[in-house]
Formats: structure tokens, C-alpha cells, sequence
């Protein structure tokens, strides 16, 4: 990898310690009555409301339709996550500084499939609280389920649910595109000096 | 005196083309032909300005919007007021103690708005009780009373509480002469004195203190304003019945030609006070707080520093003023001071500057009991000929003109304060009381509307029997002349009032109380802590509310004698969530409990049987769920105390 690249690509992994702040996605909730919305920020160590009280209100809403109440502790990711992101933003300082083009493949695998478990998770937990409803709920619907969408936007009974990447979340997706781009014209320029 | 005549002629010819006008889709009387677009709001769009009303016999404070006359909420101060539970939940019975005990009723006359650099700031308003002489303090964030402090020596705490600079002081006047201090005494002979009481207003909390009080002559001290800019050390209180007639004032006290307004150099009177020239007195007077906890507490507090006119030289004058003067207002400049005189012919407009002058020059014309008596012409910057019937109160649009409401002939005057010309007059429907120019009372007035606070309504309205409704009027002043532009029904009697723009308000405003900082002694912050407790014959019932239950909702082993306080806290913490809480029999009102809040109601069961317990605040699609049943036994029953929810153990 030339210079300016590696210095690229250390900028880039640099700039992923944001997530240690900045929340990776977020999940808003808007109904007739809450024309100011609801709303969820999800970082790699916390959940939390937009709003200060937006998460007890969410979870008192959710109550309704029988939805398992969101306790931030419960989530066994929010432990790790960060430890993981620890280890990315290591190895991926390593790679720029010894610039070599294999480890920087490796380097972006490893980064994409984190990012792909991620947004699984996601899925995976939204499932879970969209089905796993308390029988004695007080609203039941048959065939209803409440999951929220992974991307994009979602009508579950009045609420219109909406799901994006943050500002972490973007920074991610920057991050990565970076380095596949970095990856790509690596592997074109090898191609070429093999040829 | 002949063009009012024709006015009040122009008046009655109005109303008889109402009553012939009747049922007709005719023109609005009176109004201008673009009122309606002026004042309309869309559904769904805000008011420009907040006003603050009193409601005058109501005890209470009415807030309305501007332009468009909507009532918004209805703020509890002097009164007990059940829709809320004010003054029927433990957590705020204390308000509305008094030295007398606890009083459930006052006469609100005044609102006032915080004052910083001469501009209303819109963090507190003020309002004095007229009865049982008090003012109060309304917090704006939440739009509740958060202190009331008693005046004592006095009464009729009508010229109150019209703020000093800077928010600095509160005051308040003695309308009704008494005893000072009060004793027995024969009514006729007897020598009366009156008080004019100063309480100092904490600049970041808006804590109150009563500071001194001015002991002078027994008149009726009526209404009140400070002073501004060059004068702002000084205070005006208007007086009447310098006859000192004890019965049939309405003539035995309109007999003299001049009556008086008293400046009181306040600056001197702080100075008197810290040399120790102020005597002790020891009249009992409440002072009521909300702590930290959100629960009103009452102290009885028994000293306070009255100051004698003889011990303290330079500090009240007299200026002699026509005809038992009502208003007194100070101009944004601070030189000019507008009196009222009800019975007068013209308005008197004294200068600050001449005032200074003729106190220098001792230009005095005798005392009385020891206040020297500044000469008229000495003191007068100019009269207002012809101001119509009974000119009461004056605000002010910051740009260099004077309104006047005018109660006989029933109309607003417009007058110039450069040669105190009247250029406009706008008739009001009917007898106008104070009218009121958003921050019109302040350095820097907002301008834009004036509103007139009026006595009488007769054919403004659809007819409700005896009683009519109350009402104000809502009049353009952006050009030369005065436009009507829209009536609006009030509450009680809309004495005075305040308007200030919604951007100073609104964007502050609180939305919940914090459920993790409640402090209520008798909180409950989850449904797991949820008991009831007995200690002797109280039952102490923590209780939860949340859309859409309570817990408990099932209670044992309440016996007829008990007193059961169900202390509710309202879990929710989400925006417009109160919970509403009403036992069958209570003997007291609801509780309306707002999010994060306890609030306490007191029950005392009188009969053995069941009794259920509902939401009566419709909070979500299964509010008429919301409800719970107490099982009360006879005294002396050997039914358990039982309850579910929390260690609870009935029905499980």
C-alpha cells in the first residue's frame, strides 16, 4: 500500500473510535398522539430514549400489546461490542502501519462480517420483541406481530416506525466503504503489476 | 365634558341598533371590518402572545392566547380548586394557610410579570389576594403556585403586588384602614392607620420576604406602581378618603377637592431599616412554600420591621391628586406619573423631575401626620382636558402615548404624553375596569394590543340567566386609531392582567416531573414497592398509577374510623399523561396527577361495604379499566390488611 493510503486507511480506523459516543442507529416512533415522536438511539454500549423519559414511554406503550420490556442491561452485545470495536480499531491501526495488502483484505472481511453479524443482531432482537408477545396482552390482533424494520420505514397499528443508521452508524458505513475501495484498488493494482 | 356626553349618547344609539340588529348577520359592532382575519388562529397554529387574567373572585389566574382569545388553562392560586384537587391534596392544603387558618377563598386582583431591565422576563407572576391580604408567586415553567406569603398589619390588599425594578419588591397597600396594630376599638372614634408593606423578591429564586412596612395615616391606599429609570427608587400609592369617613364612603369620602398619592423613597426606607430605625412588631402572618419535595409547607412567622414617618424624615411625600384618585401609573421613561381620578375632570399627569425639585425646593404645602404635602403646581407636568367619565388606569405603547380606560363613559382614551392631548377615544362594551398593553407596564413595553378588563357585558353575549359572563376586549393599536378587534369571555372578574410573547414562555416549559428525582415523602417509584401500611387508625395506601391501572387495585382490612391516605405517584413520564384518582365518598375532590408526581387524598370511609376507585383523567384506551376496589369493615373486624401488588399478598 502506498503512503497516502495507509495514511487513509489510519484516518479511517481512527475516526471509528467515534462509536465509543455516537450512537449507531436509531429507531423513531411517530403516532397521531405523539406528533413529536418517540424515539430509540442504539450504540454499541447503550441503548437509550431520544429524549430523556422516551424509553420508559416506549416501554409503557409497549406494555399494551404485550412487548417484553427494553432493559438495556439485558443485552449481553452491549458488553462486547465495545471490546470488539477495540480490537478492529487495533488491528486496523497494525494494517496501515505495516501496509501490507493481504492483511488490508483480511482486515476489511473481518470488518464487513462484524458489521453483517450486527445488523443480523439487530434483526434478531427485533424479531424476538415483535413475537415473543405476553398472551394476556391487552391488545391482541391475530396475525399481528410488531417487529421493526432492520432499514426503512414500517406501519405497526398507529405508529409508523422508521429505522436508519445514526451518526455512528454513518461513520461505519463510510469506514467500510473506505476501506473496500482501498481493498479494490489494491487488488487492481497487484492485477496490473502481476500482468 | 360635552363630547363624552355625546359619547355615551353614541353608546346607548349602539346598543339599541344591537337590540334592533338582533339575530341579524349584520356587521360587528363596534368592530374593525378585518377583526376576523386579524384574530383567527388555524387549528393547530400557536397564539403570538401568552395572557395572564385574573379571575378576579374566582381566586385563580386565567391564561388566555393573543390574538385569539382562547382560554388555555386555568391556574390555581387563592382558591380551592377541585378539578386539580388544589388545596384538597395534603401536598398543597398548606398553601392556603393563612394566620387565620386555613382560608379556601381569595379576591385575585393583579397579575404582574417578573421584571429584568425594565422588560417583563416571564419567569414568575405575582398576584395579590384582595381579602385576606396575600400575594403569590406562579411559577412559569409550570404554570403553578409555588408561594404564597401573608401581609400582615393590613387588608384589602388591593394596590399589591406591582413590582419594583428589577423585580426587586412586591408591595402592598391597605385599602381598609384598621387598628395598626389591630385591637378593639370603637369603629367611630377610634384612630385607624394604614401600611404600606414592601417584601423583597429573591433575584434568582423568586423566594419572598417581607422586608419593612411603612406605618401612615389611616386613608384608603388604593392602587399602586414604582417608579422606572430616574425613578425607579421610588414607589406611588394612590389613596382616597383623606376624610378618614368610616361609613357611607361613596359620599362621606368624596368631599374633598384633592385627595394623595404617597412617594415613598424606597431607598431611604432600606436605609432607616439598616440603621435599626425600624420598630419590632409581632403580628402573626403565614408564609407558604414548596420545598424540594414538591409538598407546600406553612410557616407562621411573627416579626417584622415597621418603619413610623417620624423616625425616618425624607421618606414618604404626598402629592395632592383630584378626586379619589384609582391608578397611578408610571410612564417607560420613569418622568411621568398618570393618576386616575375617578370622580376628576381631567387626568393629572405629575413629573418625576418637578417632584425632585419641589422636594428640594421645599416647595410644601403643610403635612399631614408628618408627610409634607407637595404643592400642586409644583408638581404637575400637565393635565389631560376632557379624558371622558371616570378615568381609571393608564399602560403605555413605548412610543410616546398614554391609554386610559375610562369607566363612566365606557371607552379607552389615546393621549399624547408631549402635550397630553387626547388624539383618539375607542368606546368599550362595557364600563372598563384596567385595560392592559402587553408589557405596557414595563420599561419597554411590547405594544401592539390593547386589552380592556370589563364590568359589564349586558348585550355583548347570548344570555345566561341573572348572571352573564365576564368579559374582555381585544383592541388594535399598531396605527393612529384604536381598531376593535374581538370580545372574549372571562372567569370572575378580570381585574387586570398581563401579556408578554409566547417565545418568552413557551419553549421553557416543563413537560414531566422527574419520577427519579421525586422526593414526596410517600413516593412510590415502581410497582414492586407498592404497600399499604397501618398505623393505628391512618392507613397509609402507596399506590402506583400507569396506563392502564393501579396497584393495588385490591385492598382489605379498611375499618369504618379509619383515615386512609392514598398517596398516588404517577409513574408515567411521558408529555399530557396525568392520572386522575376519586374515591366514592371522599369527602374532599379528585387528584390530578401530573407525570413523576405524588399527590395525596384523604379518605375516610363511613360505612362497611366495598368502594371502588377510578381514573377520572381519560389517559388512554383503556382508561375505564382503570379502576380498583377497598373492602371496608366494621371498627374492631378481624379481616387482615391485604392488598396486591408489591409483597402484597391478595390475589395471588
Amino acid at each position: 500500500m502506498p503512503r497516502w493510503a495507509r495514511a487513509v486507511l489510519a484516518a479511517g480506523v481512527l475516526a471509528l473510535g467515534s462509536l465509543y459516543a455516537a450512537p449507531l442507529w436509531h429507531i423513531g416512533l411517530t403516532a397521531p398522539q405523539y406528533p413529536e415522536g418517540l424515539g430509540l438511539f442504539i450504540g454499541i454500549d447503550r441503548i437509550t430514549g431520544e429524549k430523556p423519559q422516551d424509553l420508559q414511554s416506549i416501554n409503557g406503550l409497549n406494555h399494551y400489546i404485550g412487548m417484553k420490556e427494553i432493559v438495556p442491561a439485558s443485552f449481553p452485545e452491549l458488553r462486547y461490542m465495545p471490546i470488539l470495536l477495540g480490537v478492529l480499531i487495533g488491528t486496523g491501526l497494525i494494517v496501515a502501519a505495516w501496509g501490507n495488502r493481504r492483511a488490508l483484505y483480511a482486515w476489511t472481511a473481518l470488518f464487513a462480517l462484524g458489521a453483517a453479524a450486527g445488523l443480523v443482531d439487530l434483526w434478531r432482537w427485533g424479531h424476538d420483541y415483535g413475537h415473543d408477545l405476553n398472551p394476556r396482552a391487552a391488545i391482541k390482533i391475530p396475525g399481528m406481530s410488531y417487529q421493526p424494520p432492520v432499514i426503512g420505514g414500517k406501519q405497526l397499528l398507529n405508529f409508523h416506525a422508521d429505522s436508519w443508521p445514526a451518526l455512528g452508524g454513518w461513520v461505519a458505513i463510510l469506514v467500510l466503504s473506505l476501506a473496500v475501495a482501498l481493498a479494490v484498488r489494491e487488488w487492481i493494482s497487484a492485477r496490473a503489476r502481476s500482468a | 365634558m360635552s363630547s363624552s356626553l355625546a359619547r355615551r349618547i353614541a353608546g346607548l344609539m349602539s346598543v339599541a341598533a344591537v337590540v334592533a340588529g338582533c339575530g341579524t348577520a349584520g356587521a360587528p359592532v363596534g368592530a374593525a371590518t378585518d377583526a376576523a382575519a386579524r384574530v383567527y388562529v388555524a387549528p393547530g397554529h400557536y397564539d403570538e402572545m401568552y395572557a395572564f387574567l385574573s379571575g378576579g373572585f374566582s381566586g385563580n389566574v386565567t391564561v388566555y392566547g393573543l390574538p385569539s382569545g382562547r382560554l388555555l388553562q386555568q391556574i390555581p392560586v387563592f382558591s380551592q380548586y377541585p378539578e386539580k384537587g388544589y388545596g384538597y391534596s395534603e401536598q398543597t392544603k398548606a398553601m392556603l394557610n393563612t394566620s387565620y387558618g386555613f382560608i379556601p377563598w381569595d379576591d385575585a386582583h393583579h397579575p404582574q410579570l417578573s421584571i429584568t431591565n425594565g422588560k417583563s422576563d416571564g419567569r414568575w407572576l405575582f398576584i395579590n389576594g384582595n381579602n385576606t391580604p396575600r400575594i403569590a408567586r406562579l411559577d412559569l415553567t409550570r404554570f403553578e403556585t409555588e408561594e404564597i406569603i401573608e401581609i400582615p398589619n393590613s387588608s384589602g390588599g388591593h394596590g399589591s403586588p406591582f413590582l419594583t425594578d428589577n423585580s426587586g419588591y412586591v408591595v402592598s397597600a391597605t385599602r381598609f384602614s384598621l387598628p395598626t396594630p389591630q385591637r378593639d376599638m370603637s369603629i367611630k372614634d377610634g384612630e385607624f392607620g394604614g401600611m404600606l408593606s414592601f417584601v423583597k423578591v429573591d433575584s434568582a429564586t423568586g423566594r419572598m420576604r417581607l422586608a419593612f412596612q411603612i406605618h401612615v395615616p389611616g386613608y384608603d391606599y388604593d392602587l399602586s406602581r414604582s417608579g422606572k429609570g430616574p425613578s425607579k427608587d421610588w414607589s406611588f400609592f394612590t389613596s382616597y378618603n383623606s376624610e378618614q369617613a368610616k361609613t357611607l364612603l361613596e359620599s362621606n369620602a368624596s368631599q374633598k377637592d384633592k385627595d394623595y398619592i404617597a412617594a415613598v423613597n424606597r431607598v431611604a426606607a432600606e436605609q432607616c431599616v439598616a440603621s435599626g430605625r425600624a420598630k419590632d412588631w409581632t403580628t402573626p402572618y403565614a408564609h407558604n412554600t414548596v420545598g424540594e419535595d414538591g409538598v407546600a409547607r406553612s410557616e407562621i412567622l411573627r416579626s417584622q420591621k415597621v418603619l413610623e414617618i417620624a423616625d425616618c424624615p425624607g421618606l414618604v411625600y404626598f402629592l395632592p391628586t383630584p378626586k379619589s384618585p384609582h391608578g397611578v401609573d408610571v410612564d417607560p421613561t420613569g418622568e411621568f406619573i398618570v393618576a386616575g381620578g375617578k370622580l376628576a375632570t381631567v387626568i393629572p399627569v405629575h413629573s418625576f423631575s418637578k417632584l425632585q425639585k419641589a422636594i428640594a425646593d421645599k416647595a410644601f404645602d403643610g403635612e399631614l401626620g408628618g408627610i409634607p404635602v407637595l404643592k400642586y403646581e409644583a408638581i404637575i407636568a400637565g393635565e389631560v382636558e376632557n379624558p371622558g367619565l371616570g378615568p381609571l388606569h393608564t399602560e403605555f405603547d413605548g412610543k410616546g402615548f398614554a391609554y386610559t380606560s375610562v369607566f363612566i363613559s365606557s371607552e379607552i382614551i389615546k393621549f399624547s404624553l408631549t402635550d397630553f392631548k387626547v388624539v383618539d377615544r375607542v368606546p368599550a362594551y362595557y364600563s372598563i375596569g384596567h385595560l392592559m398593553i402587553p408589557g405596557g407596564d414595563t420599561e419597554q413595553p411590547f405594544g401592539k394590543y390593547v386589552i380592556a378588563l370589563n364590568k359589564i357585558t349586558k348585550d355583548r353575549y347570548l344570555p345566561t340567566g341573572p348572571e352573564l359572563t365576564q368579559s374582555a376586549q381585544l383592541y388594535d393599536i399598531t396605527g393612529d386609531k384604536m381598531k376593535l378587534l374581538l370580545d372574549f369571555p372571562t372567569t370572575g372578574e378580570p381585574h387586570y392582567a398581563q401579556a408578554i410573547p409566547a417565545s418568552l414562555i413557551k419553549d421553557r416549559q416543563q413537560k414531566t416531573y422527574s419520577l427519579a428525582d421525586n422526593r414526596d415523602p410517600h413516593v412510590t417509584k415502581a410497582e414492586k414497592d407498592v404497600k399499604v401500611v397501618r398505623q393505628g387508625t391512618k392507613v397509609h395506601v402507596y399506590m402506583t398509577a400507569i396506563r392502564s391501572h393501579f396497584l393495588p387495585d385490591m385492598i382489605e382490612g379498611i375499618q369504618v374510623g379509619d383515615s386512609v391516605f392514598f398517596h398516588v405517584t404517577n409513574l408515567e413520564q411521558d408529555w399530557d399523561v396525568p392520572h386522575g384518582f376519586a374515591m366514592l365518598g371522599a369527602q374532599n375532590a379528585e387528584l390530578l396527577v401530573m407525570p413523576g408526581q405524588t399527590r395525596t387524598l384523604t379518605w375516610q370511609p363511613m360505612r362497611a361495604g366495598v368502594y371502588p376507585f377510578y381514573c377520572t383523567d381519560f389517559c388512554s384506551a383503556l382508561h375505564q379499566e382503570m379502576q380498583g376496589y377497598l373492602r371496608v369493615s366494621a371498627k374492631g373486624a378481624s379481616v387482615p390488611l391485604a392488598w396486591n401488588g408489591g409483597a402484597g399478598t391478595l390475589g395471588k
